[in-house]
C-alpha cells in the first residue's frame, strides 16, 4: 500500500485492472473563484470505476466547488475535464447525469409537494403511448427502494410527510434510478439512522464490485475509514494529499485537513460531580412519539440524546421549547412547574431556554438577512430603546458575537446565506448565547459542517455548562455523545430505555440499548458488530 | 384491496381542498335545486352550465401559473379581449366561422405564450408581467371594440348554449338528435360536456406529461427541479401558453353566449380576483406545486352556485358582495381547519 491506485481497490475483481487504471474521471488543472475567493486553484483529481474515493477537507475547502463542477452545477473557469479519457464539458446537471454522472447533494433536492415515486422517477419516468405511466412508474419505486432496504416507504406518500431520515434514502433510491457511472455522495449519510448507514454500506459494496465510481463525501471518519479505497483530503481550494485507505491515521489525516496540530478532539470532561438539577421532566407524553419520558439536568452538565433517529429525541426538544401542543407531563425548571406556549415564552421565562434546531436554513437563519440581523434576531429587546433598535448597541453586540464564536465574516451586514456551512452554524449559536440562556438544548448541530468547527463547538459546549448552563443535546453521531457528554439518554419508541454515566458511554453500549427493544430493527445489530 | 383503502385515504388526506370544494358544491346545488321551482330540470341546468363555463376555464387557466408558482392577472383581460376578438371573426360560411374560432383560441394562446416569454426571458416576475399585459389585452379589446357590439354566428350561439339535443338538431347529427342511443344523453347541457371534454384533452394528459409535472416541481422547490434536470423553460412557457388558450376558451365561450363583444374592463378584473378564489377553494396552494385543475373548475363552481342561490332566495343586490364575501372567507378559512390540529406549530410555516 504504497502508491494509491497501483494497489487494486479491495474487493474489486482484479480481472478488470486494464478498465481500472484508465480514470473514468479526470481532472486537470481546474480553477474555480466566486468573487475574489478561490474556490478551487489548479485541482488534479480523478476517479476509477470499482472503487470508492473518499474526499475529505474543512468546509470552504473546495469539496462542494469540485462536486459541482463534476455534476455539471457550475462549469470551471479553467482546466480541463476527461471522461474515459474523451475532453468533456458540461452545460447543465443533466448532461452530466446523460453520461452516468449522478450526485447525491448535501441539499436535498426532492421535490416536498410530489410523491416518492414521482421523485424518484422525476426526469425520465416510463411512459405509455407518450404519458407517464403510473403503474410501472410505482413498480420502479418499489423495486428501487426495496433495493436499498426501504420497503417501509410508501410511494404514493408525499416527500413533505416523510421524516428526513427518509427522504435522505429516497434521494439515494432516486439517484440509483439513474443508473450511475459514477456516483457522487455528498454529505449523503449526514441524517441517516445508524441502521440505513448500514445498507447504505452495504450498497456501496455491491455498487463497487458492479464497477460503479463512488465519490463519497462524508465528516464522519468511521464511514470513510469503513467505505473508502482511497482518500484525497482537500484543503484551501487544494489537492493537498491523495493516499490509500489505512495509510494515514486518523489524527494525520485530520491534520492535514486542517492544516495545524490538534490536541485530542473533544475537551475533557470534568470528574463526575452532583449536579444541582434545573431541569426535570416527569411523565413527558406527546401523541404518540413521546411516551412518559422522565429526565433530568444539571447545572453545569451535558446531557446527550441518543439512540435511533426518529424516537421522539427531537420532538422532546421541541416540547421542552415551546413548540409542541397538548403536552401532557411536567417540566420543571428550578422546582418551578413550567409550561411554555411557544418558543417566544420559553425564552423569556427564567433562566432562559434557547433551542439550536435541526435545519439552520430554514429553522436557524433567515438566509436573506444579513449576519448583524441574524445574530440579534433572538434579543432585539437587548438593544432596543424603547420602540426603536440602537444601532450603537446593536453594532456592540454584534461585533461581540462575531469575535466570541470566531465566525469568519466579510462584512457584518453582509447576507448570512453568504458564509458557510459552518459559519452559519455558529451565527446561530451566537444569536441564541446572545439571549443568555441558562438551558441549551442543541438538535443536531453538527450536521454537515466541518471537523475545525465542530471542535470549537465541543469546547463552546463545555465552556458553558462550566460556566453554569444545563445543555440537552441530541446528535446522531456516537462519537459525539460519547465525547462530550456528562450522561447520556438513549431513546427508543418515545421512550427514555437507558441513561448512561461516566465511562458506561460506550459506542457498544448506546447502539446496545439503542436497540435494546428493536427485535423489528433486524439485521442491524450484527452488521454493526 | 386493503392498499387500495389506503390510497384512497391517502389521496383525500393529500386533497382535501378537492374533496372539500365537491362536498361544499354538491350541499349548495342541492340547496339550490330544491329552493328553484323548476329544479333538476335540463332547462335549470342548461342556464346554470352556461354561467359557470367561462368562470371554470378561467380558473383552470389561472391554476397552471399557480401550480408553477406564479399568478396570471391576465386571464381575465385575455378573456375579454377573445371576447372582442370573436366578435369580429365568429361569423359567415362555415369556414370562415372555423377559422375565426381556431384564429380566437390561437390568439389567446399565443397571448399566454407571449406572457410566458416575459416571465422566463424577461425573467419579471409573473405577478408584475401580467398586471402589465393585461392592461394590453385590455387595450386591444377596446381597440377591437369600442363600444359593445358584434355579432357571433347564430346557430352556433345557439347549439353551444343549450342541451346536446339541441345541438344535434341544429346540425342535423344523429337524425337530428333523434337517435335512440343518443335520446338519454339529449338533456345534457353542451357546456357541461364541453367542459368535461376539456379537462380531460387538455388537463388530464398534462398530468401525465414531463411537462406538466414540471409545473408541479417548479412550484414546488425550483432550485431542486433545476438539479434533477427537469425543463423548466418549457413547462413555464407551457404553463402561461395554456392559462392563455383556456381563458381564451372562455372568452370565445363568452362571445357565443351573449353573441356579442364587449371590452368590459371591470368584468375582466371581477373574473380575474374570481379565478384566483376558485383556484384557492379547490385546493391549490398559492405557493404553487400542489393542486389540480379539477379542483379549481370545482371551486370556480362553488362561486357560481352561491350566486345562483342568491337569486333563488331573493338576496338583495346590495347585500350580495357582502354575502359573496363571507361565503368566501368561510370557504377558504375551512380549508385552513386542520392548521388547528396541527400540534407541532413548526409544521405551520412548512
Amino acid at each position: 500500500m504504497t502508491l494509491p491506485g497501483a494497489a487494486g481497490p479491495t474487493g474489486g475483481p482484479s480481472q478488470s485492472s486494464l478498465e481500472v487504471n484508465q480514470p473514468f474521471l479526470a481532472l486537470s488543472a481546474i480553477s474555480k473563484r466566486y468573487g475574489g475567493v478561490r474556490a478551487l486553484d489548479r485541482v488534479d483529481f480523478s476517479c476509477r470505476r470499482g472503487e470508492i474515493h473518499a474526499v475529505l477537507g474543512e468546509n470552504g475547502a473546495g469539496k462542494s466547488t469540485l462536486i459541482k463542477i463534476i455534476a455539471g452545477v457550475v462549469p470551471p473557469d479553467d482546466g480541463a475535464i476527461a471522461l474515459e479519457g474523451k475532453p468533456v464539458r458540461f452545460a447543465e446537471p443533466a448532461a452530466a447525469t446523460a453520461q452516468g454522472i449522478v450526485s447525491v447533494f448535501q441539499e436535498l433536492s426532492l421535490l416536498p409537494d410530489l410523491t416518492v415515486a414521482d421523485n424518484i422517477t422525476l426526469a425520465a419516468p416510463p411512459r405509455r403511448f407518450g404519458l407517464i405511466d403510473a403503474r410501472a412508474q410505482r413498480r420502479r419505486a418499489e423495486a428501487l427502494l426495496a433495493r436499498i432496504g426501504c420497503e417501509d416507504v410508501n410511494p404514493a406518500a408525499r416527500i413533505r410527510d416523510l421524516p428526513l431520515s427518509r427522504r435522505q434514502m429516497v434521494e439515494i433510491a432516486k439517484a440509483l434510478g439513474k443508473n450511475p457511472r459514477l456516483l457522487v455522495l455528498d454529505e449523503a449519510t449526514s441524517a441517516l439512522t445508524q441502521a440505513d448507514v448500514e445498507r447504505i454500506y452495504r450498497l456501496l459494496e455491491r455498487l463497487r464490485q458492479e464497477q460503479v465510481a463512488i465519490l463519497f463525501i462524508s465528516h464522519r471518519m468511521h464511514e470513510v475509514e469503513a467505505l473508502a479505497d482511497l482518500c484525497s483530503v482537500f484543503r484551501n481550494g487544494r489537492h493537498v494529499r491523495t493516499f490509500a485507505k489505512g495509510a494515514l491515521g486518523n489524527d494525520a489525516i485530520v491534520e492535514l485537513m486542517i492544516g495545524r496540530e490538534i490536541s485530542g478532539q473533544y475537551p475533557p470532561k470534568p470528574p463526575p460531580r452532583i449536579n444541582p438539577a434545573v431541569l426535570t421532566v416527569e411523565h413527558l407524553r406527546w401523541q404518540d412519539r413521546l411516551k412518559d419520558i422522565s429526565l433530568s439536568i444539571g447545572r453545569g452538565e451535558i446531557v446527550g440524546l441518543g439512540g435511533l433517529d426518529g424516537q421522539g429525541q427531537k420532538e422532546l426538544l421541541l416540547a421542552l421549547f415551546g413548540v409542541l401542543r397538548g403536552l401532557s407531563g411536567t417540566i420543571r425548571v428550578d422546582g418551578r412547574k413550567i409550561a411554555p406556549a411557544s418558543p417566544a415564552a420559553a425564552k423569556r421565562s427564567a433562566p432562559g431556554i434557547a433551542l439550536i434546531p435541526e435545519d439552520r436554513k430554514t429553522e436557524g437563519l433567515m438566509l436573506a438577512m444579513s449576519v448583524a440581523d441574524n445574530l440579534t434576531a433572538a434579543a432585539l429587546e437587548r438593544i432596543a430603546r424603547g420602540p426603536f433598535i440602537d444601532p450603537r448597541k446593536k453594532a456592540r453586540v454584534v461585533a461581540d458575537g462575531i469575535k466570541r464564536l470566531g465566525i469568519r465574516v466579510g462584512a457584518p451586514e453582509d447576507a448570512v446565506s453568504t458564509l458557510s456551512g459552518g459559519n452559519q452554524q455558529k451565527v446561530v449559536i451566537a444569536k441564541w448565547l446572545m439571549t443568555e440562556p441558562g438551558i441549551i438544548l442543541l438538535n443536531d448541530p453538527t450536521r454537515g459542517i466541518d471537523v475545525g468547527t465542530k471542535q470549537e463547538l465541543y469546547r463552546l459546549l463545555r465552556e458553558l455548562a462550566e460556566r453554569g448552563a444545563a445543555i440537552l443535546f441530541y446528535s446522531t453521531d456516537y462519537d459525539e455523545l460519547i465525547g462530550c457528554c456528562d450522561r447520556v439518554a438513549v431513546m427508543y419508541d418515545g421512550h427514555v430505555v437507558r441513561e448512561l454515566a461516566g465511562t458506561e458511554i460506550t459506542e457498544q453500549a448506546i447502539v446496545a440499548s439503542a436497540l435494546a427493544l428493536g427485535a423489528a430493527h433486524t439485521g442491524v445489530p450484527e452488521a454493526m458488530a | 384491496m386493503k392498499r387500495r383503502v389506503g390510497d384512497l385515504v391517502l389521496w383525500l388526506k393529500q386533497n382535501p381542498g378537492l374533496a372539500g370544494s365537491v362536498v361544499l358544491f354538491a350541499v349548495l346545488y342541492v340547496l339550490y335545486s330544491l329552493a328553484h321551482p323548476k329544479g333538476f330540470s335540463s332547462q335549470v341546468l342548461v342556464q346554470n352550465a352556461d354561467e359557470a363555463f367561462s368562470l371554470a376555464l378561467l380558473a383552470m387557466a389561472q391554476t397552471l401559473p399557480v401550480l408553477a408558482g406564479g399568478l396570471d392577472l391576465s386571464v381575465g383581460a385575455v378573456m375579454t379581449m377573445v371576447n372582442c376578438l370573436a366578435s369580429v371573426l365568429v361569423i359567415g360560411s362555415p369556414l370562415e366561422i372555423t377559422l375565426g374560432i381556431v384564429l380566437c383560441l390561437a390568439a389567446g394562446a399565443a397571448f399566454g405564450l407571449g406572457n410566458g416569454i416575459i416571465v422566463v426571458y424577461g425573467r419579471i416576475q409573473p405577478i408584475i408581467a401580467t398586471l402589465a399585459t393585461a392592461a394590453i389585452a385590455l387595450g386591444i379589446a377596446l381597440f377591437l371594440r369600442p363600444k359593445p357590439g358584434g355579432k357571433v354566428d347564430e346557430d352556433l350561439s345557439w347549439a353551444l348554449t343549450n342541451t346536446l339535443g339541441d345541438f344535434a338538431d341544429t346540425y342535423g347529427l344523429f337524425d337530428g338528435g333523434k337517435a335512440a342511443w343518443f335520446e338519454p344523453f339529449a338533456w345534457l347541457p353542451v357546456a357541461a360536456i364541453l367542459l368535461l371534454a376539456i379537462i380531460a384533452i387538455v388537463w388530464l394528459p398534462l398530468r401525465r406529461t414531463v411537462t406538466g409535472r414540471t409545473i408541479y416541481a417548479i412550484g414546488s422547490a425550483e432550485g431542486a427541479a433545476f438539479m434533477s434536470g427537469l425543463p423548466i423553460v418549457r413547462a413555464k412557457l407551457a404553463a402561461f401558453t395554456l392559462a392563455g388558450f383556456l381563458a381564451g376558451i372562455g372568452g370565445l365561450f363568452l362571445a357565443i353566449e351573449t353573441s356579442s363583444g364587449n371590452a368590459d374592463l371591470p368584468q375582466a378584473g371581477a373574473y380575474t380576483l374570481n379565478s384566483i378564489a376558485a383556484v384557492v377553494i379547490g385546493g391549490t396552494s398559492l405557493l404553487g406545486g400542489s393542486g389540480s385543475a379539477i379542483g379549481s373548475v370545482m371551486g370556480a363552481l362553488v362561486l357560481r352556485v352561491i350566486s345562483f342561490n342568491f337569486r333563488v332566495f331573493d338576496v338583495p343586490p346590495l347585500v350580495q358582495p357582502l354575502v359573496e364575501g363571507l361565503v368566501l372567507l368561510a370557504a377558504v378559512s375551512l380549508a385552513a381547519l386542520p392548521v388547528l390540529r396541527v400540534k407541532n406549530m413548526l409544521e405551520l410555516f412548512r
